[in-house]
């Protein structure tokens, strides 16, 4: 059965699972993507969408049953050279680029692997590469060596790759997770141009915003089965989360008034040069603070002065009445602050470490015996606590945090913060690259963690995040606190107009 | 060409300095700028220079490799067999015995790296112990003398007599020296695979996604390095007149070092050809100015260390400075 190419979809799947030793990954899954459609695929970790990808990209091979076509043309079998000639790219979520090598040479470099070596001169591809980035009107220094340029520029240079091979369907898998919010309104202008250019896009993406905001239709997979395809057109953040999740997410403002409580934090015209100026802030017992600004606001900054990593330039913190300066993270640590900080994957964990090593790092002094050697009992007795605390879902704690998701991982970073018993949380970020679900999740151990008394100052650049969890939100913006909110008092459209405006 | 210090910080530094070097000693000595010594720094180098760039290619694909040096020395004891054996043999012969002999040696350390996947280092050091204990223990630590004497007998591409009546002259070797550094060039420039090779040790698994064939990168960064063993050590058997079986033990940390200084990654993905001759040539042209200034040869080793550690540190820091303020920007 071969349609007319013109009209047919880009890729169509009937039909199509995977088992993994008994595990069933993918359970009848149908899947369309229409020519020059933006289409999302959605739903939580673990629901099958890199499976997906995978198959369709030939890396793995689908069970007996499934019908795979392409571009109106059936398949049997895909593999991934296979893949590539029929015009499928795949943009990982790690990139897979070569930071030490030139832009140009990072963007043409598909063309350098094949079965017979060749001679190969620059001048001949560089123009086909800038041929590429003039299509998708972005330009970049061609000689730039890559691991130069900032991570938005790379995921063009990626798309670029992919464009010289000719792609007409190309998948990005959560092209957005480590981008601020100017950086991926400039990607979702380029993929809105490949678009028009009849390529089209299949977006994976955890923030919901975006997806509606990018794509025309979305997939929504969850456990591995295929709960329904939807436009759209008229759909909310909290119905796709409903739909993704299979629960009713709680996205109601959760504001309580603190402003009797004792003061943890106060900080008085707390400067550094170059970085914030005047901050003026207070966090009580038992509050979450929201703190929102974009990237370049000074609020990634602030924190790492609160942590001891800068010393600032003029101000004053206090902390539970007493002035206080840190001369180093240790200090800071010593006298009750932890921070969760923005990079998780790099800085936050050391992932080949197991969980159970991860975990106690911070408190590598508590868990000494009388000799002052590692007592392996007290790290369990610890380790043990905080998983079940936090209900971090692991295999052993000996396996290595790298096996997790991102909502575990980030779970034992919380972990192994709390294990040092702070009286001021500093959350940066928390949510970077972590699904829906369990967003959810490591909010509740916030609001609980706050219930018991734990001051909490929350960074983010995502509206809704603050205006559901934290008790008050503050707005950062070049270096100064320029606004203070009651979430009871506003509303997220309003927020975000102040914020992105 | 602001631009060079940007792209390659390390090769442009390096050839700034050795500018100075060379004006300095020229300046400085009434001997170094003299057509003897010249020539005869380019015949005492040339066969660090085969050894370096076959490294080199090896660095680029992200290993390293410590056997190469007594791998050469293996390389000269079985031709000289079988030299011997044929009864003679001739230059061509030699080429590619010595060659083919060198590639085997290095696909010994492809397979045994991608065979068993472990790191370069681990397999070189036990392959460069293995190979120095079979040839000490075949050879029982003798020297060969009796070599054909096309092997032996100089030959010179260049030679001038000077006003004073002395000769200078060019062996053989630098001529070798010169075909082995552009066909190094034109592989990792001119070619697919040399992009391949760059990519391989730049992100491994990138390349590996991207379809690069891993095997056949090792045989490549390896066969090759074996090859420029082999071929270096027959010139240093014609420079050098005999077989001595640990005479090149210890060299391969010379070369190392000098492909290192001259801007090439150890990790992989980065080097260049015109790095590694800067490199050589600041080794040497360093040795000689201290042997020419009289100044005591333990300071060479020294300031070859000093310069290792300024050169690679104040790369890395000027990086470190650009990302700190790139992080400063966006944050």
């Amino acid at each position: 059965m071969t349609t007319d190419p013109d009209t047919a979809p880009a890729l169509r799947l009937r039909n199509v699972s995977k088992t993994f030793g008994g595990v069933k990954a993918l359970q009848n899954v149908d899947f369309e993507v229409r020519a020059g459609e933006v289409h999302c695929l959605a739903g939580e970790n673990g629901c099958g969408k890199s499976t997906l990808i995978k198959i369709v990209t030939g890396v793995y091979t689908p069970d007996p049953g499934a019908e795979i076509e392409l571009f109106g043309h059936p398949l049997d079998t895909i593999s991934p050279t296979k893949a590539r000639a029929l015009g499928i790219a795949v943009i990982w979520q790690d990139l897979a680029l070569f930071p030490h090598m030139t832009v140009a040479e990072n963007i043409a470099f598909d063309d350098m692997v094949g079965v017979m070596p060749r001679v190969s001169f620059g001048s001949r591809y560089k123009a086909r590469v800038q041929a590429v980035l003039d299509r998708l009107n972005v330009p970049l220094d061609l000689n730039t060596r890559l691991g130069d340029l900032p991570i938005a520029q790379r995921q063009i240079v990626a798309i670029a790759r992919a464009l010289m091979g000719e792609a007409r369907l190309v998948f990005m898998d959560e092209p957005t997770a480590s981008l601020t919010q100017s950086e991926t309104d400039s990607l979702l202008d380029v993929v809105r141009t490949l678009s028009s250019q009849g390529i089209a896009v299949v977006f994976v993406s955890h923030r919901l915003a975006e997806v509606i905001d990018i794509a025309e239709r979305v997939t929504v997979l969850r456990d591995g089965k295929l709960v329904g395809v939807y436009p759209t057109e008229g759909m909310t953040q909290s119905r796709l989360g409903e739909l993704m999740t299979g629960a009713l997410l709680e996205n109601s403002v959760s504001a309580q008034d603190r402003s009797s409580a004792e003061p943890v934090l106060v900080i008085k015209d707390l400067s550094r040069h170059d970085e914030f100026r005047g901050v003026s802030l207070t966090i009580r017992r038992g509050e979450v603070l929201g703190l929102i600004g974009l990237i370049g606001s000074g609020r990634t900054e602030l924190a790492h002065a609160l942590i001891g990593m800068s010393r600032p330039d003029a101000g004053e913190i206090q902390l539970e009445g007493a002035p206080v300066r840190f001369a180093s993270i240790r200090d800071a640590i010593a006298r009750g602050v932890a921070y969760v900080s923005e990079d998780r994957l790099t800085l936050g964990l050391i992932q080949p470490q197991s969980i159970a090593d991860n975990t106690v790092i911070s408190v590598l002094d508590r868990v000494l015996d009388g000799l002052g050697l590692m007592a392996p009992k007290r790290q369990s007795q610890l380790v043990s606590h905080w998983i079940e605390e936090l209900a971090v879902k692991i295999g052993q704690p000996e396996d290595a945090v790298s096996t997790l998701s991102g909502g575990n991982q980030q779970k034992v970073v919380l972990a192994k913060w709390l294990a040092t018993e702070p009286r001021l949380l500093i959350l940066d970020s928390p949510t970077v690259g972590v699904d829906v679900g369990a967003r959810a999740g490591i909010f509740r151990i916030v609001r609980q963690l706050a219930d018991e008394g734990l001051a909490i100052l929350l960074i983010s650049d995502e509206v809704t995040e603050v205006m559901f969890n934290a008790d008050r939100v503050l707005h950062m913006a070049e270096g100064r606190i320029v606004g203070e909110y009651d979430p009871h008092a506003t509303s997220v459209p309003d927020l975000e107009a102040r914020i992105y405006a | 060409m602001p631009d060079i210090f940007r792209t390659h910080p390390v090769e442009a530094r390096l050839a700034v300095v050795l500018l100075l070097l060379i004006v300095g000693l020229s300046l400085g000595t009434d001997t170094f700028m003299t057509m003897g010594n010249i020539t005869s720094l380019l015949n005492n180098n040339a066969v660090n220079l085969i050894w370096a760039v076959g490294l080199l290619v090896v660095l680029i694909a992200g290993g390293i490799d410590i056997s190469f040096a007594v791998a050469a020395s293996v390389v000269q004891y079985v031709a000289a067999q079988i030299f011997m054996g044929i009864g003679g043999g001739n230059w061509a012969i030699g080429f590619v015995v010595a060659g083919a002999l060198g590639i085997c040696l290095g696909l010994v350390n492809a397979l045994l790296i991608h065979g068993f996947r472990v790191i370069s280092i681990v397999i070189t050091i036990a392959t460069f112990n293995a190979f120095f204990g079979l040839l000490m223990f075949f050879t029982h630590g003798r020297n060969i003398y009796n070599l054909p004497d096309w092997w032996t007998d100089r030959i010179f591409i260049f030679e001038r007599q000077a006003a004073d009546g002395t000769w200078s002259e060019l062996n053989l070797s630098v001529a070798v020296m010169i075909v082995c550094v552009l066909a190094t060039w034109g592989l990792i420039r001119l070619t697919t695979l040399g992009h391949q090779l760059y990519a391989f040790g730049d992100n491994p698994e990138g390349a590996r996604r991207a379809g690069v064939n891993i095997w056949q990168m090792q045989i490549v960064a390896f066969g090759w390095c074996g090859m420029m063993a082999g071929i270096g050590g027959l010139m240093q058997v014609n420079i050098a007149q005999e077989v001595v079986p640990n005479a090149l033990y210890g060299r391969e940390l010379d070369v190392l070092a000098a492909v290192v200084l001259g801007g090439a990654r150890l990790g992989g993905g980065r080097g260049t050809v015109v790095g590694c001759i800067l490199g050589v040539m600041f080794v040497a042209i360093t040795q000689n100015g201290l042997n020419l200034l009289g100044i005591s040869p333990f300071a060479f080793q020294m300031i070859i260390g000093a310069t290792i550690l300024l050169a690679i540190s104040s790369s890395n820091l000027s990086f470190g400075r650009r990302s700190r303020s790139e992080k400063a920007g966006a944050a």
